[in-house]
């Protein structure tokens, strides 16, 4: 209990509760436009009236809406589950070296890695823009895997070597001691206390890579476009009609508000750990 | 013995290919960007699988700060300059506040925290969409006051052409030496109190001199263009800012508040008990216990801010000058005008100003880490 709670009606939580209701509408304000929106007939939206709740709801904007951005929500579902997929484990595999079998150098190495999370992603785009196409995976979707597993590697890397650090060292050297190895640890130790932390950097790696825009860009042709690219060419034209790109952005925000919304403690975790606190 | 040398070589083997990718994809990346930032690679051929290439040196570094046809990009900048102040001002300052109001555990505090923090999980593209249509000129935002009974407004959030705080391009030297002189000097005073000896031989001394020799020597200093150039604060960008903090104040809510419940209430209750007062508390006690969350917040918000891309391009498309940014001229110079080098050269600015501030954080973890 708070010393500073105290029951009944105050200036101060008067005060307290008026600034956060303040705040509370600023911050949903462009929730409830979106929506607001979405549910007009593209008839009925004009400006004056735009915060105005609808007569009638009009729901086929997202049936519209969801047509039009089919094959960029397909290529982003591939993309987001394979390069998150990819990038855990190795992540995890990373971390547990990391943590757990220290070398010479390793510290370095690690150090070196997390230079990889700051860098601005424009300072590598042209060589890697020229190495997907010298490899053949310019356009498609694999060439975008590749690239946002590699650079997923720090975070996931990070994320996982300071979860495995809260495993005790004791029990990896005793499983050591009864002649466990280096992979059968990995596998029966520390893998079966992994989920959470795969549950972390999963649900981080998710949101990142759903949310990518430049690379979707620059990196893939048309009909491979991530849902993030299709939705700004969707609300990108000249005199559009509203209801869509609003629409669109509540169905390419979905996946990973559900993902706060239900799971949002796991979220927060990851979001804290890309302060890269120790 | 042996068994544990053939572990540690699997250990090794396993990190092997993350470090050939890192070695490749991050640094030996960045160095090719650097070869081609000094090279004249561009225009029709650039597409073509053995483009011409040759080195020019420096040349394209010196044209985008002193070039003719290169307003656009030192417009860019100073833009990127303000958006990253008032980024890290607004986002820190809100989130701080934020977290301070819900530290005083109101009811519904869950709902709340959810409600700040929900930005944060959309795209820049999402937010961008739906932050252009609510900055519409007769809609959205200027509209909201005809429901309390007044005018609306008629600001132009994203299309203003008008600019504050303007100087002259041809002076930038001289501005860059003042700006220098006075971090010297705020350093200085903040030194001034626990070492005033340090203080005044390594920041005060240097800082009043520095300064001295901008303010008399400044018309000796060489001037970046031979015409002036007014560069400001366009008023273009309040609306991106304002989407931006509103994207992040979040972030560094949840940073503060984590940092808030990790402070012992046993703490809090002697500093009650010494007579502090609520913002006494706050103010000598809590915020400057978490100075380090301060500096997270301002390293990793100034690395959004450096490659704020996503959200220009979905609110005033790509083609409005007046709220460009580095970033965003990048990728029009490279993939709109195919002029791979230039594109470079502005890339590699980008990473040497993101250079300034995360390489002394990172090597300072690094030490941190061997030491403790």
């Amino acid at each position: 209990m708070s010393t500073t709670q105290k029951s009944g009606i105050t200036p101060g939580s008067v005060l307290l509760y008026g600034s956060l209701f303040v705040l509370a509408l600023f911050f949903l304000m462009p929730a409830y436009m979106a929506i607001v929106t979405a549910l007009k007939d593209p008839a009925n939206i004009s400006l004056p009236t735009a915060w105005e709740w609808p007569d009638e709801i009009n729901w086929a904007s997202f049936p519209q809406a969801f047509g039009l951005l089919k094959s960029n929500i397909a290529s982003s579902l591939v993309l987001t589950v394979c390069a998150t997929a990819l990038s855990t484990v190795l992540g995890s595999l990373n971390g547990y070296v990391f943590s757990k079998w220290k070398f010479k150098g390793s510290e370095l190495i690690f150090t070196l890695f997390l230079f990889g999370m700051f860098i601005p992603y424009q300072v590598i785009l042209i060589p890697l823009f020229q190495t997907l196409r010298a490899m053949n995976l310019y356009g498609g979707l694999p060439g975008l895997i590749l690239a946002h597993v590699v650079y997923g590697l720090p975070i996931t890397s990070l994320i996982f070597r300071n979860f495995y650090s809260q495993i005790p060292t004791a029990l990896v050297e005793s499983a050591r001691l009864d002649g466990a190895g280096f992979f059968s640890i990995y596998t029966k130790i520390v893998f079966p206390l992994s989920i959470p932390g795969f549950v972390v950097t999963s649900l981080w790696q998710v949101t990142q890579i759903w949310n990518e825009f430049l690379w979707g860009i620059c990196l893939t042709r048309h009909e491979d476009n991530p849902i993030t690219v299709g939705l700004a060419q969707l609300a990108g034209g000249q005199a559009v009609s509203w209801n869509l790109p609003m629409a669109g952005s509540i169905m390419a925000a979905f996946p990973v508000l559900m993902i706060y919304i239900f799971l949002g403690r796991y979220f927060i975790r990851g979001l804290l750990a890309g302060s890269v606190k120790e | 013995m042996k068994e544990a040398s053939r572990d540690r070589l699997k250990a090794f083997l396993t990190l092997l290919p993350s470090i050939i990718l890192v070695a490749v994809f991050v640094y030996g990346f960045i160095g090719n960007t650097i070869w081609i930032s000094m090279t004249d690679w561009g225009g029709t051929g650039s597409m073509a699988l053995e483009p011409q290439k040759n080195f020019i040196g420096l040349e394209n570094y010196v044209d985008l700060f002193n070039g003719f046809l290169s307003a656009g990009f030192r417009q860019d900048l100073v833009n990127a300059v303000y958006y990253s102040v008032m980024l890290l001002a607004g986002a820190i300052g809100l989130g701080m506040f934020i977290a301070i109001l819900l530290d005083q555990k109101p009811k519904g505090e869950d709902v709340l925290r959810t409600i700040f923090l929900y930005p944060m999980s959309l795209s820049f593209i999402v937010s961008g969409t739906i932050w252009r249509w609510l900055l519409a000129p007769q809609g959205g935002v200027n509209v909201l006051p005809t429901y309390f009974g007044f005018d609306a407004l008629d600001f132009q959030w994203t299309s203003s052409t008008k600019a504050i705080l303007e100087f002259n391009w041809q002076n930038i030297l001289q501005i860059l030496i003042y700006i220098a002189a006075f971090i010297l000097i705020m350093v200085g005073l903040f030194v001034l109190k626990d070492d005033p000896q340090k203080a005044v031989k390594r920041w005060l001394g240097p800082g009043v001199v520095v300064g001295a020799f901008a303010w008399l020597g400044g018309s000796l200093l060489p001037q970046a263009l031979f015409m002036e150039e007014m560069h400001g604060f366009n008023l273009a960008t309040l609306g991106i800012i304002i989407a931006t903090v509103w994207q992040y104040a979040g972030y560094t809510m949840a940073l503060y508040l984590a940092g808030f419940n990790g402070i012992s209430q046993d703490l809090r209750d002697a500093a009650m008990l010494d007579g502090a007062s609520n913002t006494d508390y706050y103010r000598h006690v809590a915020i400057p216990m978490l100075k380090p969350i301060t500096i997270s917040a301002v390293i990793i918000l100034s690395h959004i801010s450096l490659k704020m891309f996503d959200i220009i391009f979905a609110m005033t498309g790509p083609d409005n000058a007046q709220t460009g940014h580095p970033a965003l001229n990048m990728y029009m110079t490279t993939f709109r005008a195919n002029d791979f080098a230039r594109g470079a050269a502005i890339a590699i600015v980008l990473f040497l100003v993101a250079g300034t501030f995360i390489v002394p954080y990172v090597i300072g973890q690094y030490k941190q880490r061997r030491r403790g």
